[in-house]
Order: structure tokens, then C-alpha cells, then sequence
């Protein structure tokens, strides 16, 4: 039988590997933007779950407040992200340094 | 509660997004029409502010005021914040246009950003449920991602907008995470609820939820440990847009952080003060001694907001009453002075009409203008907090407000910090009256004179704030904010 931990463990896993692709990530800002995605639908999962859990709508009425807004969010970042590309010519995470200190 | 009686309270709200959306179309047919836009935008924010002022002194509303079923509250908390943040958003309006003008990439989408910035943060402060407080705090934040990457041609624009938006999203998914842990072991988003069911006590899995939740609400209002994005977005933001980072979106996050503190989690004080006396401490020391080094000054400025956080923090530790009024004390000051503070530093451009943003540029302010080096230099010693001047009585309140809550180790290390703050804004003043000017200028003027008057009146009216005179408004100040903290504490 799969009960509720089952599925908090699960959106736990895909939470924490969404924030080590953030950190770890080395190579391309696109998989970073994969990761946000990551971290939103893990949060999903565990809205979906709860709710069905506890009897109570407003999980899910919030996973689709979040799906809408994680469509919006990937909007705006692969925007930026052209812009940028535009500039700089690359995407690559170890290249965006123009600033320090 | 009829529909009708919400939109009254929620007429702010409704008034700018309907505003903002008209003229996200008029900018869309009428790309030239920029200034009339920006006056349009900073009239409904005015009408905005009006409102928000009338609900605030109307004793019906000021207590309470739930609006569509509970998911906002038009009470006296977030109505102060609301003016405070739509005023910053008129002020950071009105020194826009000629520093984009300059590089003629001023477009109407800017003044419909804003308005929608304006709103979100509107709903943020006013939301007593995570659903509101999460749209809210989107609305605002996506606008701010643009915002920040608005010079599309600027290297430095672009860097700043896509670390903004990386570190944003990742802080949203984080808060996220805890508010689903909250909802599921609590059952309820509301913040009323919320408080209910943890009245005695957390669970493991709600404690996770909390931390998650104050963590990234943490890096939204740029407190250490979770600062690291403020010098590099700061600086690489256009200056206006820095302007407006530095305000109002900081004054709705501490806001919001507050309420949500102090409200949906105020029944286990014990269980978050110890992390929001660590985040103080450390953005207080990290926020002085950061800023020591730098060159730049909007780098400057950041690590000065940063280095404020940590001061609005220890009213919140306080959990009280008179911490949660002096939060809002201190942040209509921090407002003021900041935007003071980035209005003066629009106005100095070098001879080729450059914006200048190093210490080199202020050198001998003193004697080229005069004018300009006396307000900035009553603004820094405003946020250093010396006694004069009004700056200090935000500290002043914040520290009080932890002595009486028995935080005294707290507020004696704060005090000693904020030494340290003070050598940098000391700097500043020491640039501007003790050093010559160097110029590349032929007749040795390194700044030009054509300040228009929308920045001097921006400036002049902080200036004026901060100077002594500004203690005439402390007993209605101290009033206004003691009724509308009181909200906080009335509801359990």
C-alpha cells in the first residue's frame, strides 16, 4: 500500500535533487532552469498528496496556482536568458561573472 | 462579506492591476507614449496610496477588514506598509525617465512594470493566507526580474537580471516547499488556522516547514546567510531599478515576513527567534564589514540595505507589540533614506554624461555642488544612525523594542555593530568634503549641472525627513504604527 510518506519521500528526493542541480551545476544556466522546474513540481507532488490526504481542496487549488506560475517563471527566465545570450554570446554557468567582490 | 465589500477593501489592488493592464495596451500600440504613461502610472499609484491612507485611519477597517473569505486583510499593518511601499514606487517613478532617456532606451513597459511590482508587493503585505502571499509574492518578483535586466543592450543589466532571476526562483521554490509542508501538517493555509494548529507546538515535519519558509523569505529580503545575490544585483541593475530594489520590495518582504512571523507561527515565538537572531546578528556585521572595501557605491548601498535588514530584524526577534511597531518605524525611515540616497547618486554624471558610481567620481562633492554633498551627507549620517538626525530614531526604537523583550545581549552587540557600519558612511562624507576633485574635465568640473527638479524634490524631501525636523512627525509616526502592530497581536 502507498501512503502519504511514500510520497513525501519522493517529492523530498526530487526537491533536493532540483536544488543540487542549481548549486552543482556547472555547465549550462538551461538546466538550471530544468531545476526550478524540478523544485516547483516536487512542491506539486506534495500539495496533490497532502490534499488528497487531509480531504481538503485548497492543495490542489494551489498546485494549479503553481503550475500557473511556473509557467510564467519559465517564461521570463529563458526571455532573460536570451537577452543575455544575445550580449555575452554564451550560456555557460562559469562564464557569468561580468561582477565580483 | 459581499463581493462588493471586498473590492472596497481590496480597491487598491483592483485599481492598479485594472490601470496596469490598460496600459500595458496603450504602451503596446503607443511605444513613444513613455512620459505620459509614467504620469498616468504615478497618478493611480497616488489614488492607490489615498485609499490605502483612508482605510487606515478609518477606525472600521483599521482592526480587521478579512476581504473574499479570508484570504486578505486590508487591516492597519499591511495598509501602512501599502503607503509606504506605493510612495517609494511614486518617488522611484519620478527619478526614472532621464537616466534611461540618456541611453534612450526609456519604454512604457517600465511604468506598467512598476504597477505591477506595486501590486503584487500590495498583496504580499496584505495577504493572510499562503495561497495570496505566494501570487503576490510572484507578481512582484517576476516584474522585478525584468526590471532588473531592463537595459537589454547592458551587459552588466543582463548578468544582474538572470542572477536575480536564478536566485529568485530558487528562494520562491524554497518558500514553496515549506508552505507545503506547513499545509500538510497543518490542513490549512490560512494564517489564523495555521496559528490554531500549532498552538502546541510543532511537529518534525512542521518545524522543516517553518525553516523552509523563513529561510527563503530570508533570501527575499536579502539577510545573511542568504545574501550573496544582493552586491552583484545592486550593482548591475540600472540605477533606478536599484533604487527601487533597495525600497519597496524590501519593506514588503520584511512585511510579509513579519505577519507571517508573528501571526501564522506567533503562538511558538521560541521555535523561530533564535534563527532571526542569528540572521540579524550576522547581516548587522556582515553588511558593516562588507561594505568596507568597495569601491563601487551601489555596492555600497547594498551592503547598507543588507546591514538595515539586520537591524529591522532584531525589532522583529523582539516579538512584541512594540517590536512589530518599530519594524514599521524603522522601515518607513529606511525607505526614505534610501531613496534619498540613490535620487542624489542619479544625479552625478561626469562631463560626458555618465552616471558615476565610484568613490573617484564624489571626490571634492563638496565643492562642485554644493547642495547635492549637504543632502547626502545628512543622509549618511542618517543611516548611520547619529543622533540628530532622524535615522537614528529608527534604531533607537528597534533597540528599545529588544531591551524591553529582555533581548539585551542582542541589542548591545547591535549597538556595537552598528560602529562599525558607521565607518563607511563616514568614508562618504570624508570623499566628498576632504578630497580634491579629481576631474578629467578641462575646467575641472567633473559633474554637470542639469538636475532636474523631479530628483531635487525627491531628494530634498528625504533630506528634509532625516534632518532633525523629522522628530516633529515621531509622535503621529510612533501612533499610527503602535495601532497598526497591535493588529498582529488582537487575532489570537
Amino acid at each position: 500500500m502507498i501512503g502519504i510518506e511514500h510520497y513525501i519521500v519522493v517529492s523530498a528526493i526530487l526537491f533536493v535533487l532540483g536544488v543540487l542541480g542549481i548549486f552543482l551545476n556547472r555547465k549550462n544556466i538551461i538546466v538550471i532552469l530544468m531545476a526550478i522546474e524540478l523544485i516547483l513540481l516536487a512542491v506539486n507532488i506534495n500539495m496533490v498528496a497532502f490534499s488528497a490526504f487531509l480531504n481538503d481542496l485548497t492543495g490542489q487549488i494551489f498546485a494549479m496556482f503553481i503550475l500557473a506560475v511556473a509557467a510564467s517563471e519559465a517564461a521570463i527566465g529563458l526571455a532573460i536568458l536570451v537577452i543575455y545570450f544575445r550580449g555575452r554570446g554564451t550560456i555557460a554557468v562559469d562564464d557569468v561573472n561580468r561582477m565580483k567582490g | 462579506m459581499t463581493y462588493a465589500a471586498s473590492f472596497y477593501l481590496a480597491a487598491p489592488e483592483v485599481m492598479l492591476s485594472v490601470a496596469a493592464l490598460i496600459l500595458l495596451l496603450v504602451s503596446a500600440w503607443m511605444p513613444k507614449a513613455s512620459r505620459a504613461v509614467t504620469i498616468v502610472a504615478a497618478a493611480v499609484l497616488f489614488g492607490a496610496t489615498a485609499w490605502t491612507a483612508h482605510l487606515l485611519f478609518d477606525p472600521a477597517y483599521a482592526m480587521g477588514g478579512e476581504a473574499f473569505g479570508g484570504l486578505y486583510s486590508a487591516d492597519g499593518f499591511g495598509s501602512f506598509a501599502k503607503i509606504v511601499i506605493y510612495l517609494a514606487t511614486i518617488a522611484c517613478l519620478v527619478v526614472t525617465p532621464r537616466f534611461f532617456d540618456a541611453r534612450g532606451a526609456y519604454r512604457p513597459e517600465y511604468p506598467v512594470l512598476m504597477l505591477f511590482a506595486a501590486v503584487g508587493m500590495g498583496m504580499m503585505v496584505s495577504a493572510v493566507d499562503l495561497v495570496t502571499l505566494y501570487v503576490g509574492l510572484e507578481l512582484s518578483s517576476l516584474a522585478s526580474y525584468v526590471l532588473a535586466a531592463f537595459l537589454r543592450n547592458d551587459a552588466r543589466s543582463n548578468e544582474a537580471g538572470l542572477k536575480y532571476f536564478i536566485l529568485g526562483a530558487l528562494a520562491s521554490g524554497i518558500i514553496l516547499y515549506g508552505m507545503s509542508l506547513v499545509y500538510g501538517f497543518s490542513g490549512t493555509t490560512s494564517y489564523s488556522g495555521i496559528s490554531i494548529a500549532f498552538a502546541d507546538g510543532f511537529s518534525t515535519g512542521a518545524l522543516f516547514g517553518v525553516v523552509f519558509v523563513l529561510a527563503g523569505l530570508a533570501f527575499k529580503i536579502a539577510a545573511v546567510p542568504f545574501h550573496m545575490w544582493t552586491p552583484d544585483v545592486y550593482e548591475g541593475a540600472p540605477t533606478p531599478v536599484t533604487a527601487f530594489f533597495a525600497s519597496a520590495p524590501k519593506v514588503a518582504a520584511v512585511v510579509m515576513l513579519t505577519r507571517i512571523a508573528l501571526d501564522a507561527f506567533g503562538a511558538q515565538t521560541d521555535a523561530w527567534r533564535q534563527i532571526v537572531i542569528f540572521a540579524a546578528l550576522a547581516s548587522i556585521v556582515v553588511g558593516a564589514l562588507g561594505a568596507i572595501g568597495q569601491q563601487n557605491l551601489k555596492r555600497l548601498l547594498a551592503y547598507s540595505s543588507i546591514n538595515n535588514v539586520g537591524f529591522i530584524l532584531i525589532g522583529l526577534a523582539a516579538a512584541t507589540p512594540q517590536g512589530a511597531s518599530s519594524v514599521l518605524v524603522y522601515l518607513a525611515i529606511y525607505a526614505a533614506m534610501t531613496i534619498g540616497s540613490f535620487a542624489a547618486l542619479l544625479m552625478l554624471r561626469d562631463s560626458s554624461g555618465e552616471q558615476i558610481e565610484t568613490f573617484a567620481g564624489i571626490s571634492g562633492l563638496s565643492t562642485t555642488k554644493p547642495a547635492l554633498a549637504w543632502c547626502l551627507l545628512i543622509l549618511m549620517f542618517s543611516l548611520a544612525g547619529i543622533p540628530p538626525l532622524f535615522g537614528f530614531w529608527g534604531k533607537f526604537v528597534v533597540f528599545q523594542a529588544a531591551v524591553e523583550a529582555d533581548l539585551i545581549a542582542l541589542a548591545a552587540i547591535g549597538i556595537a555593530a552598528s560602529v562599525i557600519g558607521a565607518f563607511y558612511y563616514l568614508k562618504f562624507v570624508k570623499v566628498m568634503f576632504f578630497d580634491e576633485p579629481l576631474s578629467t574635465a578641462p575646467e575641472g568640473e567633473a559633474v554637470i549641472a542639469d538636475s532636474p527638479t523631479g530628483h531635487w524634490v525627491v531628494l530634498g524631501l528625504s533630506a528634509l525627513l532625516m534632518s532633525p525636523l523629522g522628530y516633529l512627525a515621531t509622535p503621529w509616526l510612533e501612533g499610527v504604527a503602535d495601532r497598526a502592530a497591535s493588529v498582529l497581536f488582537t487575532v489570537v
